[in-house]
């Protein structure tokens, strides 16, 4: 499906999805709410066909906190790129993703353990990288660390 | 006489423990913990613990300027640096828009699978050694030097390179390099039989590996696994034949697929990759065209504001930069999609049910890098 059928299809789904200006992809902000819902059938439907989620990313944009999601289709080659927001910065959760595509679980667990986003129902969500009790998520822009994190 | 007393006898098998394997177990390859969860000696699952060398290279790049960042991409994957800095070098030029000089996509090209053929010599070296073949080792590291040496010879370095900068190289390529490698081809295609002679073929090794560890294509799909270790599974996920960079799209290679994703095709899938590699370089060798070794760059790189994801075929797999610029010299926010971390997702699931000396073998035929999965 090229870009255009492909943006068609997504905002008769989602119409509440905005659409996102982006030169290498078709990009798409989803409602929290939407994600789980709409990722289900990006992945079941045959026209569509996502099965391979290759980028899980968390971003920090101070006014919101952004998972980042990179999608492919390996029968037809298309991509796609999901955003969900929260702007919760202390309790902040989306949706759990892992049961569709299972390389999130790690993913995520990454996310959660620096960037500091929470994801509903995931079956293992601890810290990956760092220990247990850490304080702080070091990803964050707004993150101070005079020990560990040495300034040049 | 003596008594005899009868201790009362427990049932192992019923019983499930925990053991670590790691993080100083010599078959993780590096500071890995898997916390493996046991009934007798079959695995019922596990539970990796990563972070024993994990240096925030991601929270590094956001204060360094885009030169700098190649010099942390080196330091992830370092059995295939050059593939990591082309990564960002790629990055760089398609958000500034440079087009860079024929001679350095040819001399790019050429080094990377170089770089993929010494990765994978060392992954036949370690594999071997963990399925107790210790002769394997010395035979892959002899052969291996003889690329570190052309690397050397024009780079100065041997390991971490660095020598890939924005728009180009950061010098020309040495005269005797054409020379050297073609050489080394010669050498290797005879000395790659004893690869096979030593432990392809035998029989302790297939019987050890064949049918175990299985990974199905949706599987495979699934948890992201790419790679040699995806092809083994027929996951089709060459980013070299699906999005070409450097000259890949000019040169005649093949994406070998496995069907039964076990052990044993993992293993096939590098040696098979090895002899590709070849083929790749003996096409451009001596058709490397003349001309600059790099692009006019600006002194300091700013990258317009925006969204930037580029991909490559590393020699594990798939790795993905993510970058988003907001007009400064250095990124807002920098992401490394690790092949070896998503590889490492699909361990619990592929050794549910082996026996834990096979988990030795899975985790050779992975071929894991811990300071890719830790950055």
């Amino acid at each position: 499906m090229d870009n255009a059928a492909l943006k068609e299809r997504i905002l008769g789904l989602v119409p509440d999805a905005e659409y996102q200006e982006n030169k290498q992809f078709l990009t798409f902000v989803i409602p929290p709410a939407k994600m789980h819902d709409l990722s289900l059938r990006l992945k079941s439907e045959p026209d569509m066909a996502f099965d391979y989620l290759f980028c899980l990313s968390g971003v920090d944009m101070v006014k919101f906190l952004e998972v980042v999601y990179h999608l492919e289709s390996t029968t037809h080659k298309h991509q796609l790129v999901l955003k969900v927001r929260t702007d919760d910065r202390i309790n902040g959760a989306v949706d759990t993703v892992c049961d569709i595509w299972r390389t999130a679980e790690l993913h995520e667990r990454e996310v959660y353990d620096l960037m500091g986003i929470r994801f509903n129902n995931h079956p293992d969500l601890r810290r990956f990288f760092l220990e247990e009790g850490w304080i702080g998520h070091p990803l964050r822009k707004d993150y101070v660390d005079e020990v560990n994190i040495v300034e040049l | 006489m003596k008594e005899v007393i009868n201790l009362p006898v427990k049932n192992v098998e019923e019983e499930e423990y925990h053991i670590n394997m790691g993080p100083q177990h010599p078959s993780t390859h590096g500071v890995l913990r898997l916390v493996v969860s046991l009934q007798g000696e079959i695995v019922k699952s596990l539970k990796p613990h990563c972070g024993y060398i994990h240096r925030g290279i991601e929270k590094m790049c956001e204060k360094d300027t885009y030169p700098q960042i190649i010099h942390l991409t080196d330091r992830m994957d370092y059995l295939s640096a050059h593939i990591n800095n082309h990564a960002v070098c790629l990055l760089v030029e398609k958000a500034l828009e440079v087009e860079v000089p024929e001679r350095v996509k040819y001399i790019r090209t050429i080094i990377d699978e170089l770089n993929r053929i010494a990765s994978h010599q060392l992954w036949w070296c370690s594999f071997g050694m963990d399925m107790g073949g210790l002769t394997c080792y010395f035979y892959g590291l002899r052969d291996r030097e003889k690329i570190l040496d052309i690397f050397e010879e024009s780079f100065g370095s041997r390991l971490l390179h660095s020598s890939y900068t924005p728009g180009g190289l950061m010098m020309d390529i040495h005269p005797d390099f054409q020379k050297n490698v073609k050489a080394f081809i010669k050498y290797f295609r005879k000395k790659i039989r004893d690869y096979d002679d030593l432990l392809t073929g035998n029989m302790i090794m297939q019987m050890r590996t064949k049918g175990v560890g299985l990974l199905s294509k949706e599987d495979a799909i699934s948890y992201g696994v790419t790679g040699p270790s995806g092809r083994a599974s027929g996951f089709s996920c060459d980013v070299r034949k699906h999005h070409p960079y450097g000259v890949y799209d000019k040169v005649d290679f093949r994406e070998i697929l496995g069907t039964k994703g076990d052990t044993f095709e993992r293993y096939m899938m590098r040696m098979n990759e090895m002899h590709e590699s070849m083929r790749i370089i003996e096409q451009l060798i001596d058709n490397i065209p003349a001309g600059d070794y790099s692009a006019k760059m600006k002194a300091v790189l700013k990258l317009p504001a925006g969204e930037y994801y580029q991909r490559v075929e590393a020699s594990r797999g798939e790795l993905g930069v993510y970058c988003i610029s907001d007009g400064n010299k250095t990124p807002y926010r920098m992401k490394f999609r690790s092949p070896n971390f998503s590889n490492l997702s699909a361990l619990d699931h592929i050794s549910r049910g082996v026996k834990i000396a096979d988990l030795v073998a899975i985790g050779g035929s992975l071929d894991y890098v811990i300071p890719d999965i830790d950055r």
